[in-house]
């Protein structure tokens, strides 16, 4: 559904990503793990159009859209939930979903959606009119993530989704992505410094290091992968 | 002498009696001392100064945690006598300085023999002295005593001497309003200032009409709220209706002195509303606003004058015109500094505000734009009807009409704007333009739609005031312009629509009602900025949302994580 070719991205003159080539197919979670550094959230913004690269191709379904701008890319359904949350501070949570579906025209689709989100986080539900920036830190990432929904996404972007949570938030988080796989059917390109939670939900998975794909492989062949377990799980 | 901290008393002492030797030494006191409040006898710059001491001992005592009438009298008595000696000190150093070559007056040119008649009173140094102390600390006094009055006289009382001093203030306007007969301001008025007997009678009627507002004005509310919440559409008609007759009879009521000033707040008002789209909507910090000012000014100029004789169209002609060239003007802005934030865009607008200026000026283009004199015999409005006839507009009660047309115009705009796709889209660019973009949000188009929308409004007012001023001379249109226009937003709280409104009376039209201010107007805003961003950072008449954001920013308490799904592990393994 969605393939990456070989993405060159710079900042400045720093060589960020040295050719990155994956694929996510329709209905997959796929994870990009890796260290500080490594190159995963600027894969992310290169495929979200937020980065332009200097080489290599970004295809939704067999189309290019490497070159389109960013709303563009939204239109066509791949849509990102940035990294640390950053949900609207002074809007309230209503008014956070509505945004999040100005690409779109379907007011029907939308009051939909947006029962959909509540339902699939109550607590937010509980909430929509309290400000943005009052939420709890896990509350804010059901935003975050809500927020994205409300793209209508066929490929969902998560960046860092358990980035500053307590441990029984993380999983509750996880619950959530791979119930919205399973059940919803959303496709998802997951980038993750929890490597051990990641490859738990994951379908298959790219292990990043210094802007280059080093391993590559079903998340159940990465877990027992000894490098992998020494590196990223903790384990020996 | 129980929670009462001398040090921290000595202290606040000590630092508010700079601000009546700041008063005297800028020349304030002076300036004001010139315009009685009662008759001769009580200047407004006496009032300044002892009022301001007054208020330094009632914010004092208000910090106390446990007020007592005994630390009350000792805290009045030193915060009100350290700024008397203070100022005592000011008196005989002046004096005795003023002949020897130190002369004070060579670094405080205000420090002059006229300075020191005004703090004696006119009576000698040495009674005027006394008595100079003396009311300092009763000033000091009755600001800490203040609070421990119970609310319910407390509130009339200051009503009552806050609409005695505003009236008094106002006086010389309040005598030229038609609606006033001769007798009325006769009785109430000396020629300068408050009768005794008039401020006496206007200060009891407030108290009595406040004091009944305390007793009933509950009930009012309340019934209000209720009949607003069964039929709120027929409130909201009734207000409106209201509102607009008065509006509309306004110019008949105050006359053409005041539908001058009127017409100056009006003018800023559309500025306002046209920079707060961009401002206070979309976060974009543009400090060269007056730029599309001057461009809506001399293409309604350029396009009219019959000196130039280029193209000699009317003012209906040209107006459309001229709002065209400051949109494209807008656009042409926007474009280079789409990338930029913050201070980067601030100073990049600046420039660009400047470049309009030194164009204008410029003898490259003084055969069109007229150079440094300016252009003169710009077309007045003309409305003719079968009916109505021929009305050329052109003294201030007539351009008032057209202003207030332009106002309800781009208030009824802004209101759509902030409702719309477009104003949430504006106003998430504000929060966060990453994550804006991320959302699919179009940056180009929609950050230039709001440089152009508040293009078209500051383009509308500078085509009224080319057409109003009738003649144009382009150092009108200076940096201080765009500063103005932003201080009435910040002070009108960002992002507000009425805050526009209330911040360009409090900005533009106050300082012209009271003109011995225009003098000090940059320090009174400084001082006035200052004092709002400590005490009512979100404006004088804030948006909804923004009063509890940063209200809650200041009170927040740590947001309980929620409850986990699952029951702990430890007592699971427990069981």
């Amino acid at each position: 559904m969605l393939e990456v070719q070989n993405l060159h991205t710079y900042y400045g003159n720093i060589h960020a990503l040295r050719g990155i080539s994956l694929t996510v197919d329709e209905g997959e979670i796929v994870t990009l793990i890796g260290a500080n550094g490594a190159g995963k959230t600027t894969t992310l913004n290169t495929i979200s159009g937020l980065l332009k690269p200097r080489e290599g191709r970004v295809l939704l379904e067999g189309e290019e859209i490497t070159d389109l701008p960013p709303h563009e890319i939204v239109k066509r359904g791949v849509v990102q939930a940035p990294e640390g949350r950053r949900i609207f501070a002074r809007m309230t949570v209503m008014e956070n979903l509505e945004i999040a579906a100005y690409t779109r025209t379907d007011k029907e689709g939308i009051r939909l959606d947006m029962e959909r989100v509540f339902d699939l986080f109550p607590r937010l539900a509980e909430r929509r009119n309290q400000l943005g920036g009052t939420l709890s830190g896990g509350e804010q990432q059901m935003l975050a993530i809500g927020r994205a929904l409300m793209g209508k996404p066929r490929v969902l972007l998560l960046d860092e989704p358990s980035m500053g949570l307590a441990p029984l938030l993380v999983e509750e988080i996880f619950e959530t992505i791979q119930q919205l796989n399973s059940e919803e059917g959303v496709t998802i390109l997951l980038v993750e410094q929890n490597a051990l939670m990641a490859l738990s939900v994951a379908h298959r998975g790219y292990v990043l290091e210094t802007g280059e794909v080093v391993l590559e492989g079903s998340a159940k062949e990465l877990r027992e992968n000894p490098d992998v377990r020494r590196a990223y799980l903790g384990g020996i | 002498m129980r929670d009462l901290q001398p040090s921290q008393l000595f202290r606040t002492a000590l630092i508010s009696s700079t601000v009546p030797l700041l008063l005297a030494l800028t020349g304030m006191v002076e300036a004001f001392s010139k315009r009685g409040l009662i008759g001769e006898a009580v200047s407004v710059g006496h009032v300044l100064l002892f009022l301001s001491i007054l208020i330094a001992a009632y914010l004092f005592e208000r910090r106390q945690k446990s007020p007592s009438p005994l630390n009350a009298t000792i805290s009045g008595i030193v915060i009100g006598g350290v700024s008397g000696i203070v100022l005592v000190v000011l008196v005989f150093l002046t004096k005795a300085l003023i002949p020897k070559p130190w002369d004070l007056r060579s670094i405080f040119p205000n420090a002059s023999p006229a300075l020191i008649e005004v703090l004696t009173f006119s009576r000698g140094e040495r009674t005027g002295a006394l008595l100079l102390f003396l009311f300092s600390v009763v000033s000091g006094l009755i600001g800490t005593l203040f609070p421990l009055i119970p609310l319910l006289i407390r509130g009339p009382l200051t009503t009552g001497f806050l609409v005695t001093l505003i009236v008094g203030l106002l006086q010389d306007i309040i005598s030229t309003l038609p609606i006033f007969r001769g007798k009325i301001i006769k009785f109430f008025f000396a020629r300068s200032g408050f009768k005794p007997v008039g401020a006496l009678l206007i200060f009891i009627v407030t108290i009595v009409l406040a004091a009944l507002w305390h007793q009933y004005g509950r009930r009012l509310r309340e019934e209000h709220r209720q009949l607003q919440q069964r039929r709120p559409m027929t409130v909201q008609i009734a207000v409106w209706t209201f509102v607009l007759l008065f509006l509309l009879v306004l110019p008949r009521i105050v006359g053409s002195y005041m539908s001058e000033v009127l017409d100056t707040v009006g003018l800023y008002i559309l500025m306002g509303l046209g920079l707060n789209i961009v401002v206070g909507f979309a976060g974009m910090l543009d400090l060269g606003y007056v730029a599309f000012f001057a461009i809506g000014a001399y293409t309604m100029a350029v396009l009219t004058s019959t000196e130039l004789g280029f193209f000699n169209l009317t003012f209906w002609e040209a107006l459309p015109l001229s709002i065209l060239a400051s949109i494209a003007a807008g656009v042409i802005l926007g474009v280079p500094v789409l990338k930029m934030r913050g201070d980067y865009l601030a100073i990049v607008t600046m420039g660009f505000g400047e470049i309009i200026r030194i164009l204008v000026l410029s003898d490259f283009l003084k055969p069109i734009l007229g150079g440094a004199q300016g252009l003169t015999r710009i077309a007045r409005p003309v409305i003719e009807g079968p009916i109505i006839g021929r009305i050329v507009i052109k003294d201030p009660p007539h351009f008032y009409y057209l202003i207030l047309i332009g106002c309800l115009i781009a208030l009824f705009i802004s209101i759509r704007l902030k409702a719309s796709r477009l104003g949430r889209a504006w106003m998430a660019i504000r929060e966060d333009e990453d994550v804006a973009e991320a959302m699919g949000i179009n940056l180009v188009t929609t950050k230039l739609l709001a440089f152009a929308t508040g293009a078209a409004l500051s383009g509308l007012s500078g085509a009224i005031f080319a057409s109003k001023i009738n003649s144009m001379a382009p150092h009108s249109f200076n940096l201080l312009i765009s500063i103005y226009v932003l201080s009435l937003i910040i002070v009108g709280g960002m992002g507000s629509l009425p805050g526009v409104v209330v911040g360009a009376f409090a900005l533009m039209g106050l300082p012209e009602l009271l003109r011995e201010f225009a003098e000090y107007r940059m320090l009174v805003y400084g001082a006035a900025m200052v004092v709002m961003m400590l005490y009512k950072p979100e404006g004088l008449w804030p948006e909804a949302t923004h009063v509890r954001a940063l209200r809650q920013e200041e009170s927040r308490e740590p947001v309980p994580e929620p409850s986990p799904k699952k029951a702990p592990a430890a007592t699971v393994a427990s069981e």
